[in-house]
């Protein structure tokens, strides 16, 4: 083009002519050259940290920021924010050394056809530390997000606070806390942590609503391995300080992990299919195709003959649920309450259910604090919960007493009693004393409660009420086998109509999905205050 | 019940036409079972019979029972207090703890039982009681009908050495062998070197395949002494052994019998029962290929004689060894119903249970000799809960929870003992149930069979399904070349599932793809926020990556007009989308118009499919291509936290221990020995090293998959070097040796004989 000015120019003989053709030739070498740095720019920005840093991630058996929102998803929906935003350090010559978007990828894209936000936090670029134009860029889908009511998914990969931008950094975290906080409770939060985590950065995933971790190159911690060993000398691997076995089994900070990113990824979809927009949306209703109004014959011998023997609590949870689907959080930690989401006739529900088989199925703290923040969640998003209870009591001793069983046990009774979504209750087998107020009773507002014919409501089990009430007395035996007369069966509790009904098992299902059509238009408010306060 | 007794006596008084009842019975036979021969005559028949069994084979007679206007009583241990049989009885009596010992194999709780209920008669179905003749005698001496043959008659038959001797004098062919008990080792030894190899060793009591071994030299004699007289007193109470020649490769035929008090004995022709792993049956059929007129008839005519010999009365089996040139010899007599007996009911349109009641009761046998015909062909499949993939089958227990019978397929005949909900324990047979087939010819009783396989639904529990599909489209079998040693001769590496052609494999990858996209299809299609559908462009073609095995297929997935086109490598594949339902267990697509069966067990969200087709289970992995791409983009990470776990085979209880901890083994010693389904199974080191630790005790039960020896093996194949740049380098402290768990392999000592 510019040799075609110039042929022109040579023809020319007036001046102010020739200036004004100057000026074009200028003004469009300009806009092409703008053209081009903005494609150049795009060009970088794509590649993040330049291809060997990708390449040293692919040999980490990681994915870049970008990989990972392609995969996640839905084909050709991702829209990206910010992508020529720069840090503004000029400290330790950083000037010199700018990336494209900095070192993180923020935009919204469609999962399941629904939207969603995104942040992904690129390792390539300063290993996805965190530098004030970095959180600015989180704040500002977030702040997005929570306007237009769709949830915020943040894939965290990402050193610690940007040390160069000092006290800056810290103010992006900070930034970034407070708009979690806000919107919590309003849309659904979700944390993937697919690298390191560590320092104040592990904040935000913990405010989160649920934080999932990729096994072996995920690690979250406060202080890492090294400062460890500098102040306590204790020797530790990151995986074992903070890596996805830790976290899910032991400390209880991750609600799940998946073998890599791809599973991770995908696996995160489909955790997504269960959530409503926001704390104003629906919940999500998807096309059934299993039979909802039929009996499941299998539900009527999964309870043992035997009271004490021990069954799967899964086994009933899989029987009740569409196409055997179950989703479960925390699935390794607290493994005698089972909670996770499921579907009834296409809708959402939120499952608790104590697990016989662990612990006899009985409420300790970490059971006790596991539930009660699914609850929480649950309650927050208008997703009904279905509870399905064999407890035998909360768990005795001198360890959980001090450790606070008490107020740890409060936090469930403040859930359930605080829930207002519509709340219905199976007793399976034992429901006694404190733990069956707890478990979604009639007394906290349950809007269906059943037992099943194997169902025993009472304070305590035979042999303890019998031992008390009898103390001394030579026919303890005898009167134990009035007191299993008397309470060992569902009659009590549906004489006071503390249960609605005694029901077959089998039918259990179609019940329960008649139920939760019946309990769609549930209106229930609790008194208006600024908040409560929780047994934290 | 009264409706129908009250329909089958008005037939019987207005049809004096012989042949219209025929042809009646016929109906009847097909609707449900046997003949109406017990009201036609208005026989006397039992008041009350209690069932002293369990499963299927109880089901299976009260189902009889039941049509006759008979009572039923069933008994049930604390495992079965929720089992079918207990709930089709009329009545159930409770008879003790799970083991068999404590419950279905004590007399004094099932005599206890009888009196309780007032039952007049005992049918013992097969196992438990059935030949012990003590039991007998007790019910004898309380005046109780036992539906079966005498105490004097089971002893005689009980006992191997017995039963030989009476063959002789009735003049049927025997095997050559020693006719005394072997005492202990080195004479068991010298005795199979007088025979000459190779030799079986079996229980003196035995039957059932328990108690056997065969011996090819001494090692494998001294070993087999051990295990089968330990089996033997396990089994039977009874340790003493016999040892006899074996016979190559021959096939297992046997011959049902009926006769009554009154001297008449007829034969029901044969039943070809050679397809067996570890002498178990597992495929039988009826009438044999394998025999002419001749031979049956003499066969027959054997069995007859022995009978006669013997004074036996009630049904019972004569089992004979055929070798390829068709000279048969004697093995034993089953004085009892046979688990396989409803492929001669099809075969002659005889209710064999029926006429067992008839001969308690001392009618005289309403069939003669040349009434019995053989109508068509009939196959029974043993569908058992195991693991067909190892040794044939190795018994897994769990709860099924679906179980849908193909008996919409005309032909079909299911006995079974379970229902959806039931649980298979380890304390007894592991045989779910028994899928007959009854088709015109050998050839139409197959392909009846297979569609009932492939449409059969059992979730929950791993089952034998694989392997009987397999046999039953596999060319020897269905040529008729089959013998005892089937199953090791085809199978010579074990059972590894079916092998598709290459046209199968394009079918199950594309259905795999449709249920895939089907299921992406759903993911969005959300009842209650079809605002998003609305904007969103609904994808209608996938490209997928499906790996099956270890094959990986490039799948197109588009989907329009009805159906679902698949491009598998270059092949296209048109599925019908209607009988996509991703809920269903069972599916009948239309491919090509063509129509195929499959069955999905599991699918999940990172596109783990579990499907069946053709009867085998396949694990298929689906991943978009562009999931598939950056699959290949990630370096694998180092196995550095995962351990190989070692674990048990299978659930069972550890019957012998030994090995210690600390100790060094070498490879092929055995170091426990599991009892599981009655059966023993040894385990041997699967390589040297040494006992790190044992994580149970002898009497202790261990469930499948739960670690139970840990060996630390100082040798190097397991070297393994970590990089420098592993995270993880906790594993590797000690030098670069890692201490493994290995997982212990099943070595069965045992084949078939």
């Amino acid at each position: 083009m510019t040799m075609l000015f110039k042929n022109t120019y040579k023809y020319v003989k007036n001046n102010s002519i020739k200036k004004y053709i100057v000026r074009n030739i200028e003004t469009a070498t300009h806009s092409i050259k703008t053209y081009e740095q903005i494609k150049q720019k795009r060009q970088e920005a794509l590649l993040g940290g330049g291809i060997q840093k990708i390449e040293k991630q692919h040999q980490k058996g990681k994915l870049t920021a970008r990989e990972r929102i392609h995969l996640f998803c839905d084909d050709d929906s991702f829209v990206e924010y910010d992508m020529f935003m720069e840090h503004t350090c000029t400290d330790f010559e950083m000037n010199k050394r700018k990336f494209a978007g900095d070192s993180v990828v923020t935009g919204h894209g469609l999962v399941n056809g629904r939207p969603v936000f995104i942040f992904s936090q690129d390792a390539t670029v300063f290993g996805g530390s965190l530098s004030s134009v970095h959180a600015k860029k989180i704040c500002k889908i977030m702040d997005q997000a929570l306007s237009v009511g769709a949830p915020v998914v943040g894939l965290n990969d990402s050193g610690g606070a940007r040390i160069q931008e000092g006290v800056e950094s810290l103010a992006g975290y900070a930034d970034i806390f407070q708009k979690n906080v806000l919107a919590s409770g309003v849309i659904p939060q979700i944390s993937l942590i697919m690298g390191p985590c560590a320092g104040g950065a592990v904040y935000s995933p913990a405010i989160t609503d649920f934080t999932f971790m990729v096994d072996d190159t995920a690690c979250l911690f406060i202080t890492g391995p090294d400062v460890i060993k500098s102040v306590t000398n204790e020797h530790v691997t990151s995986q074992e300080l903070g890596g996805s076995k830790t976290h899910t089994e032991i400390s209880g900070v991750a609600h799940g992990s998946f073998q890599n990113d791809i599973d991770a990824l995908l696996h995160l979809r489909d955790f997504m299919s269960y959530l409503p927009q926001s704390n104003k949306s629906p919940v999500p209703i998807r096309i059934c195709d299993d039979i909802c109004d039929a009996d499941v014959p299998i539900l009527d011998t999964i309870i043992p003959p035997v009271t004490t023997a021990p069954y799967d609590m899964l086994d009933i949870i899989s029987a009740i649920v569409d196409e055997r689907e179950f989703f479960q959080i925390m699935p390794k930690y607290a493994k005698n309450i089972i909670v996770g989401f499921a579907r009834m006739n296409g809708r959402t529900v939120g499952i608790v259910a104590n697990q016989p088989k662990v612990a006899a199925g009985c409420l300790d703290i970490n059971a006790s604090v596991k539930a009660a923040r699914f609850v929480r969640f649950c309650d927050a998003f208008n997703i009904s919960l279905i509870t399905l209870v064999d407890v035998p009591g909360f768990l005795p001793g001198v360890h959980q007493e001090h450790n606070g069983s008490i107020r740890h046990g409060a936090k469930l009774v403040f859930a359930y009693a605080e829930a207002t979504v519509p709340k219905l209750t199976v007793i399976t087998r034992k429901a006694y004393g404190g733990a069956y107020i707890t478990s979604s009773s009639k007394h906290l507002r349950g809007d269906v409660n059943y037992a099943w014919p194997s169902a025993e409501v009472a304070v305590m089990g035979a042999k303890s009420a019998a031992s008390v009430l009898y103390k001394g007395k030579s026919n303890v035996d005898e009167l134990e086998a009035e007191y299993i007369d008397k309470f060992s069966n569902p009659f009590p509790a549906a004489q006071k109509g503390y249960v609605d009904d005694i029901i077959e098992p089998k039918s259990t299902r179609w019940r329960l999905c008649r139920d939760l059509d019946l309990l769609e238009t549930k209106k229930l408010e609790n008194p208006p205050k600024k908040h409560g306060n929780m047994p934290l | 019940m009264v409706l129908k007794r009250l329909f089958v006596f008005s037939v019987s008084y207005t049809c004096h036409n012989k042949v219209k009842l025929r042809s009646l019975r016929m109906v009847a036979f097909r609707r449900g079972l046997g003949s109406l021969s017990a009201a036609e005559t208005n026989e006397a028949t039992f008041k009350k019979v209690l069932i002293a069994n369990r499963g299927e084979i109880a089901c299976r007679i009260i189902r009889t029972a039941k049509r006759m206007g008979i009572r039923t009583v069933a008994v049930y241990s604390v495992a079965d207090s929720q089992a079918k049989h207990v709930k089709l009885a009329d009545e159930a009596i409770f008879i003790g703890p799970s083991p068999a010992i404590e419950s279905y194999l004590d007399f004094e709780k099932i005599l206890n039982a009888i009196k309780e209920t007032g039952a007049d008669a005992v049918h013992p179905g097969y196992g438990f009681l059935s030949e012990n003749p003590k039991f007998v005698q007790a019910l004898e001496a309380e005046n109780i009908t036992f539906i079966g043959p005498s105490a004097d008659a089971i002893s005689r038959m009980g006992d191997k050495l017995q039963s030989k001797r009476m063959a002789v004098a009735a003049g049927v062919n025997i095997i050559p062998g020693v006719d005394a008990i072997v005492t202990d080792v080195d004479d068991c030894v010298l005795v199979a070197n007088h025979i000459g190899y190779p030799v079986m060793i079996k229980a003196s009591a035995g039957g059932g395949g328990k108690g056997m071994r065969i011996a090819r030299n001494d090692q494998e004699t001294r070993e087999g002494y051990l295990l089968a007289s330990q089996e033997a007193e396990a089994g039977f109470g009874d340790k003493r052994l016999l040892v006899e020649k074996f016979i190559e490769d021959p096939r297992h035929i046997e011959i049902q019998i009926l006769a009554d008090k009154h001297g008449n004995v007829i034969h029901l022709n044969e039943r070809d029962c050679s397809i067996q792993r570890r002498n178990q049956k597992v495929i039988e059929e009826a009438p044999s290929v394998f025999l002419d007129n001749a031979t049956r008839e003499t066969m027959g005519q054997q069995a007859i004689a022995l009978c006669k010999e013997l004074n036996y009365s009630s049904a019972g089996t004569i089992e004979f060894l055929i070798d390829q040139r068709r000279n048969f010899y004697f093995l034993e007599m089953n004085t009892r119903l046979q688990v396989e007996h409803p492929i001669t009911e099809c075969i002659t349109n005889i209710d064999i249970v029926e006429q067992m009641f008839r001969i308690a009761m001392g009618c005289q046998l309403n069939i003669k000799q040349e009434d019995v015909k053989i109508d068509g062909w009939a196959i029974e499949n043993r569908i058992y809960a195991e693991d067909p993939y190892r040794s044939f089958g190795i018994p897994s227990i769990g709860r099924i929870h679906e179980y849908k019978e193909p008996n919409h397929i005309e032909g079909i005949r299911c006995d079974s003992g379970i229902e959806e909900g039931s649980k298979i324990s380890m304390y007894y047979d592991p045989l779910i149930s028994k899928l007959i087939s009854h088709g015109r010819t050998r050839q139409e009783a197959i392909e009846k069979c297979t569609r009932a396989l492939d449409s059969y639904v059992i979730r929950g529990i791993t089952n034998n399904i694989p392997l009987l599909r397999d046999v039953l489209s596999e060319e020897n079998f269905r040529t008729g070349r089959i013998s005892t040693n089937y199953l090791p001769t085809i199978y010579p590496d074990g059972f590894k599932g079916l092998s598709l052609t290459v046209r199968e494999k394009h079918k199950l990858v594309a259905v795999a793809g449709a249920l895939f996209a089907s299921n992406q299809i759903r993911s969005k299609s959300l009842i209650n926020y079809s605002e998003f559908r609305k904007r969103t462009k609904v994808r209608e073609d996938w490209k997928l990556s499906i790996r099956l095995d270890e094959e990986v297929f490039s799948v197109n997935v588009s989907d329009g007009n009805g159906l679902f086109k698949c491009k598998v490598n270059a092949n296209w594949l048109e599925i019908d989308k209607n009988g996509i339902n991703l809920a269903k267990s069972l599916l009948e697509l239309e491919i090509d118009r063509e129509r195929d069966i499959f069955q999905i067990i599991s699918k999940n969200a990172v596109g783990d499919y579990h499907l069946i087709f053709r009867g085998n289970n396949y694990k298929l992995k689906i991943l978009t291509q562009k999931a598939m791409d950056y699959h290949g983009l990630m370096t694998k990470k180092g196995e550095n936290y995962k351990v190989n776990k070692l674990k048990s085979p299978m659930s069972g209880l550890v019957k012998s221990l030994s090995c210690t901890e600390g100790e060094s083994v070498v490879e092929g010693q055995e170091l426990c020995v599991l009892e599981a389904m009655k059966m023993q199974n040894l385990i041997t080191a699967p390589s040297n090293g040494t006992i790190k630790e044992i994580k149970f005790n002898v009497g202790e039960k261990v469930t499948e998959v739960k670690q139970i020896i840990l060996l630390s093996l100082p040798s190097s194949p397991v070297l393994k070097q970590y990089g420098k740049n592993d995270e993880n380098p906790r594993n590797c402290s000690s030098g670069y040796f890692v201490k493994l768990l290995v997982p212990i392999k099943l070595h069965h000592k045992l084949h078939v004989c």
